[in-house]
C-alpha cells in the first residue's frame, strides 16, 4: 500500500507547495493503487497517460490553482473530452464527446489530474452500482464472505475514494447518488445548494434534481473540492449567479449556539436499532459541542419517495428521448424494410437496461395524456410542500437538520436481486427530500455497526449555505473521530 | 388504477423501446408495484398549491440574441453511428 495514494487532498496540497512530493509521484502512487485495485471495479476508463502529462504540467506550474497537481477520479457520468463517457449505459458505447463538462474543466482549471472515469449505475438509476454495463462496483469494506455493494449511484467514486485509489472524487446526486455511497463506505460526500454547481456537459437524469458535488477522505477535502468545482456558468441556466464563499476558512469547528433540528418524520418504523442509536449519539454529538437542539416537524417527508418516483422519471423519459441511435453511441442492426421507428425501438431496447427501461416507461406513463393531472402535476404540488416544510423549519430559526443518512449499512452484492423495485427506492429515503427542495446535504460517517460497517449522518443546511453546513459536519467529524479505514483484500 | 398487458404496450410503443410480446405482463406487473407505491399521493390535500416549476426562485437569465457557437459540423457528427457527407444518415423517413 502507497502511503501517497492514502493522503486527504489538504495533506497532498500542503506537501505539494513544500515540495516534500511531485504531483507525478502522487499520479503514480494512485495509479499502482488502481492498477491493484481491479477487484473493486471502481475505475472503469483509465486515463494514465493524460494523467501523467496533467501530473509533469502541474509540477511545472509557476502559481497553480488550488487544486494544483491533486489526483482525482471522476465519475463516468461526466462528459470528458477525447476520454470515453458514457454513463455506465451500453447506449453510449463508444462515445467520446468533444467536449469537456463545466465541473470537470473548473477541476482541470485548479490544477487537478484526471485519473480515469469510474463506475456508477446506469443513467445514475439506482442505489447499489448493480446496473452498470460494466459490473458491480464493490465496496472495498468486508466482514464476511460476500461482497458489498458501496452504494450508488456514485459507487466507483465511493469505492476508489474509501480504497485509496486516489484522492478525492467527482459524484452526483438525483435522491442520494453521493450521500448514500459516502455512508456505506465511510468517507464524506456533500451535494450542494441546486444550482451551485454547473450541470453543463453532465449527462442529464432528472434536471430539476441532478447536482454534482465531492466525495472525499473528510469534511475538509469536501469543502477544498467542493470550493473548486462551483461557480456560475452561463451555460447552464440553472446554475446560480452568486459569489462562491471560501469554504475552507469557514471550518472553524465552533458550533456555539447553533440550532440542530431534529426531525420527528425522520424515526422510520422498522428503522434498525443501530441506525437509531447513531441517530441519539449524533444528536449528544453536537449538543456536546454547543449546539442547540430542536424537535421540528416535516410532516410530508412519507411523500418524499412517491413524489420523486414520479418526477424523476419524468424528467428521465424526455431526457434519454436523446438516445434515439442517431447523434452518438449505439444503433441496432437494422432488418430488411426496418424504418425509422424500428430503428428507434431496437436501439433502445439494446441500448438500456432493465432499470433505465422501466424508469422511462413509468415517466411516458405518467406524462402520457389523461395521467399528466394526477400524476406529474400532482407531484410537482407535493415537491411545494416538502419544500415548504423545510422553509418553516428554517424560518424557527433552525440552522441545520441532523438525519441518518441511510436506512443500514451496506447490503450484500445480489441480495436485492429478487426484491420489488421499490424495496430498492428506499435506500433513497432520508436523502430525496433535500433533493426535491434543493437543498444542501452532506453525510458524514460517524461510526461502525456491530458487524464493523461504517455509518453516517446526513446533515441538511440552508440555501446557498453550504460553508455553515460544512462548519457543523466539520464539529460532527471532530466529535465522532471516524478513522476506521477497510482492510485490505484486494 | 391497474395497468393491463395493452397499456403496457402502449406506454413502450410511446417510449420508443421495443418489449417482446411475451415480457408485457411481467412489465405491466412491475408498473402496477410502481403505480401502486406513488398511488399515496392522492392523500395529500394539495388545495390551492402551485406545482413547483423551480426549486430555487430565480430568474432565467437573458442574453443577447446572437450566435455565439457553430461552425463545428465534424465534431457535432464525430459521434455519430452513421455519419455521410456532413449529414446524420437514418433509414429512410419519407416514402
Amino acid at each position: 500500500m502507497s502511503e501517497l495514494s492514502r493522503l486527504k487532498i489538504s495533506e497532498a496540497r500542503d506537501a505539494l507547495r513544500k515540495g516534500e512530493v511531485t504531483s507525478v509521484e502522487l499520479t503514480e502512487a494512485c495509479l499502482a493503487e488502481i492498477e491493484g485495485g481491479g477487484a473493486l471495479n471502481a475505475f472503469v476508463h483509465d486515463t494514465p497517460d493524460l494523467a501523467l502529462e496533467q501530473a509533469k504540467a502541474a509540477d511545472t506550474r509557476k502559481n497553480g490553482g488550488s487544486l494544483n497537481g491533486i489526483p482525482l477520479g471522476i465519475k463516468d457520468l461526466f462528459c470528458t473530452k477525447g476520454v470515453a463517457s458514457q454513463a455506465a449505459s451500453k447506449i453510449l458505447d463508444g462515445f467520446r464527446p468533444e467536449y469537456e463538462s463545466t465541473v470537470s474543466q473548473n477541476l482541470l482549471d485548479a490544477g487537478a489530474v484526471m485519473l480515469g472515469k469510474l463506475n456508477m449505475d446506469e443513467f445514475a438509476m439506482g442505489s447499489s452500482n448493480e446496473t452498470s454495463i460494466y459490473g458491480d462496483a464493490v465496496n472495498p469494506w468486508k466482514v464476511d464472505d460476500r461482497a458489498l455493494t458501496p452504494g450508488g449511484s456514485s459507487g466507483g467514486s465511493a469505492a476508489a475514494v474509501a480504497a485509496d485509489l486516489c484522492l478525492g472524487a467527482t459524484g452526483t446526486d438525483t435522491g442520494g447518488s453521493i450521500r448514500q455511497p459516502a455512508a456505506f463506505t465511510g468517507i464524506t460526500g456533500i451535494k450542494p445548494t441546486y444550482g451551485r454547481c454547473s450541470r453543463w456537459g453532465i449527462v442529464a437524469f432528472a434536471s430539476s434534481l441532478d447536482q454534482a458535488g465531492p466525495m472525499t477522505k473528510d469534511v475538509r477535502d469536501a469543502a477544498i473540492m467542493l470550493q473548486a468545482m462551483c461557480g456560475h456558468d452561463p451555460k447552464d441556466s440553472t446554475s446560480a449567479d452568486l459569489p462562491v464563499p471560501d469554504f475552507e476558512a469557514m471550518l472553524t469547528g465552533d458550533i456555539k449556539g447553533k440550532t440542530i433540528g431534529i426531525p420527528r418524520e425522520y424515526h422510520m418504523e422498522g428503522m434498525p436499532d443501530e441506525i437509531e442509536a447513531l441517530w441519539a449519539e449524533g444528536r449528544r454529538m453536537l449538543q456536546d459541542a454547543g449546539a442547540r437542539l430542536v424537535d421540528i416537524s416535516l410532516p410530508h417527508t412519507k411523500y418524499a419517495l412517491p413524489t420523486y418516483y414520479v418526477i424523476a422519471p419524468a424528467e428521465a423519459s424526455s431526457n434519454l428521448a436523446r438516445y434515439d441511435g442517431v447523434r452518438f453511441g449505439h444503433r441496432a442492426k437494422l432488418g430488411q424494410g426496418d424504418g425509422i421507428t424500428e430503428m428507434y425501438e431496437k436501439t433502445r431496447a439494446e441500448g438500456f437496461g432493465q432499470e433505465v427501461k422501466r424508469r422511462v416507461m413509468v415517466g411516458t406513463y405518467v406524462l402520457s395524456a389523461g395521467f399528466y393531472d394526477a400524476y406529474y402535476n400532482r407531484a410537482r404540488k407535493v415537491r411545494a410542500l416538502i419544500k415548504r416544510d423545510f422553509e418553516e423549519a428554517f424560518a424557527q430559526g433552525v440552522d441545520a437538520i441532523l438525519t441518518p443518512a441511510t436506512p443500514s449499512a451496506a447490503f450484500g452484492l445480489g441480495e436485492m436481486a429478487e426484491a420489488d423495485p421499490v424495496a430498492m427506492y428506499l435506500n433513497d429515503v432520508f436523502t430525496v427530500t433535500v433533493n426535491l427542495a434543493g437543498l444542501p446535504g452532506i453525510s458524514v460517517p460517524a461510526g461502525l455497526n456491530s458487524r464493523g460497517l461504517p455509518l453516517g449522518l446526513q446533515l441538511i443546511g440552508r440555501p446557498w449555505e453550504e460553508g455553515d453546513l460544512l462548519n457543523t459536519a466539520y464539529a460532527l467529524e471532530q466529535a465522532a473521530g471516524f478513522v476506521a479505514k477497510p482492510g485490505r483484500w484486494w | 388504477m391497474s395497468i393491463d398487458t395493452e397499456t403496457a404496450r402502449k406506454v413502450a410503443h410511446l417510449a420508443r423501446i421495443r418489449v417482446e410480446e411475451e415480457e408485457l405482463p411481467a412489465l405491466a406487473g412491475e408498473f402496477n408495484a410502481i403505480l401502486g407505491f406513488i398511488e399515496q399521493l392522492q392523500e395529500v390535500d394539495v388545495e390551492g398549491v402551485e406545482p413547483m416549476t423551480s426549486v430555487t426562485p430565480q430568474r432565467l437569465k437573458r442574453r443577447e440574441d446572437v450566435v455565439t457557437d457553430g461552425d463545428q459540423q465534424d465534431k457535432v457528427l464525430a459521434n455519430a453511428p452513421d455519419a455521410r457527407e456532413g449529414f446524420f444518415a437514418v433509414p429512410k423517413v419519407v416514402e
